[in-house]
């Protein structure tokens, strides 16, 4: 008699279960894939990361951000990290407006929600415009690319040659960044900070071998040096191009990123459209579907922390 | 959105974007000082930036994720869902780090023998097996 109770019981439970009424976590199906799919995207983009942080970890040396990331438009060089800390308020900014949509979805208020949704276009945008500056300047001005980086940190300390071939006044010590210039490159946008003053026109007749410096066949200046200090003292070495790895990780995880916030901005603009023209009010949940994008917009901003943190800071 | 009226959220949601502001204004301050850009000779070791940026970066992430994506105002279950395999990276983190600085070690070692063994050969003597053997 209690088995029956107890069969009959579990009978009906099961039925109610699959009768669709059920929300399990009392969130919707929808929000709640949306919870899942970000998990597994932060398990993409950890792997990236963690990546990134394992190859910088096995290099003597490492382009220092503060050397790499020190261009802003109009003001030149010298401006060490302001622009990315720019970039980074526009966006967490945009993470603050997105908030204010979902808020005056909940009050089911349409004007609100197109308003603050499309404040949060206009900050994704921003970001990606700033993101394109900043590779325009690596690539164009600095000739970063994924399999050549420029960007060198001295591991020993020593003195450059001038045209004579002589040590000149102009030294460095071990972690001193560096950076290989081209061959024939205008200085407009070019670094003129620590260790490149009294260096002045990047002209050679091409490829070869010179007294100050060596010219490889894609017209990368090695600056020539005197060691003055380690193991090989008194030896004359070329800069050597930094840790290859860095631009392939640094424009493939930036890239993953700005293409995330990329389909962001799209996915904006089309929930911003069908809010405004009314779909959502019809459906009367409270501009879930605003709620859902704007999870997936706050989790962009979550990643951007920390490409910020390890790429920029550390 | 949980027990808070449209007023008391909205006011939650300036405050939240404030100590974010703040925060991510005092990492970049912290990075300049502790690298010697902001006063001239003063600097920070290189753990203790790290350290502290990390840290920094945490409280960043609960408040977006707590916050931000109301995750403090879901039920238990969805909580640990999403955050307990998260937690799984801690371990990633810390054995691939470890890793990297093994790759390191065994890249000097290489390095070293390599030099010890064009050394040994400019003064004549022979190489064998077993001393390259132990050179590693």
């Amino acid at each position: 008699m209690a088995t029956d109770t107890l069969e009959h019981d579990v009978h009906t439970d099961e039925k109610e279960a699959w009768d669709g009424a059920a929300q399990p976590f009392k969130a919707s199906y929808g929000k709640l894939m949306m919870w899942y799919f970000l998990l597994s995207d932060a398990f993409t983009f950890s792997g990236f990361l963690i990546a990134y942080g394992a190859i910088r970890f096995s290099m003597p040396s490492w382009p220092v951000p503060d050397f790499v990331f020190q261009t802003f438009p109009f003001l030149g060089m010298g401006k060490p990290l302001y622009f990315v800390t720019f970039m980074t308020f526009v966006l967490l900014f945009s993470s603050f407006t997105m908030v204010r949509a979902v808020q005056e979805g909940h009050q089911e208020n349409r004007k609100g929600v197109v308003f603050w949704m499309l404040l949060t276009v206009l900050g994704g945008a921003g970001f990606l415009g700033c993101q394109a500056w900043e590779w325009n300047t690596l690539i164009n001005a600095e000739h970063m690319s994924v399999t050549t980086n420029p960007f060198g940190t001295h591991v020993e300390s020593g003195v450059y040659l001038n045209d004579k071939g002589q040590p000149s006044g102009d030294t460095f010590q071990v972690g001193d960044s560096y950076l290989i210039h081209m061959n024939g490159a205008s200085h407009g946008e070019d670094h003129t900070g620590d260790d490149h003053d009294g260096h002045g026109a990047h002209h050679y007749d091409g490829a070869g071998d010179y007294a100050d410096a060596t010219v490889d066949e894609n017209g990368y200046i090695h600056r020539k040096y005197k060691v003055t200090s380690g193991d090989d003292e008194g030896a004359i070495k070329s800069e050597a191009f930094g840790p290859k790895s860095f631009g392939a990780l640094f424009f493939f995880i930036t890239g993953f990123h700005g293409f995330h916030v990329l389909s962001g901005v799209v996915f904006l603009l089309i929930i911003m459209l069908n809010s405004m023209t009314g779909l959502y009010v019809e459906r009367k949940n409270g501009y879930e579907m605003v709620e859902k994008i704007g999870l997936y917009w706050h989790f962009v901003d979550l990643v951007w922390v920390f490409v910020f943190l390890v790429f920029y800071l550390i | 959105m949980g027990h808070l009226t449209y007023q008391e959220s909205k006011a939650l949601a300036t405050k939240v974007i404030l100590i974010l502001a703040v925060i991510t204004f005092s990492e970049v301050i912290f990075a300049l000082y502790g690298k010697g850009h902001l006063i001239e000779g003063h600097s920070l070791p290189g753990w203790l930036i790290g350290g502290v940026m990390i840290a920094m970066s945490i409280v960043k992430a609960y408040l977006i994720v707590y916050e931000f994506m109301h995750m403090k105002y879901e039920v238990p279950g969805l909580v640990k869902t999403v955050i307990l395999p998260t937690l799984l990276l801690v371990w990633a983190v810390i054995a691939f780090f470890w890793e990297g600085s093994d790759w390191q070690n065994r890249r000097d070692r290489i390095k070293d023998a390599n030099e010890k063994e064009i050394s040994t050969a400019k003064t004549g003597m022979v190489f064998d097996d077993f001393t390259k053997q132990n050179a590693f």
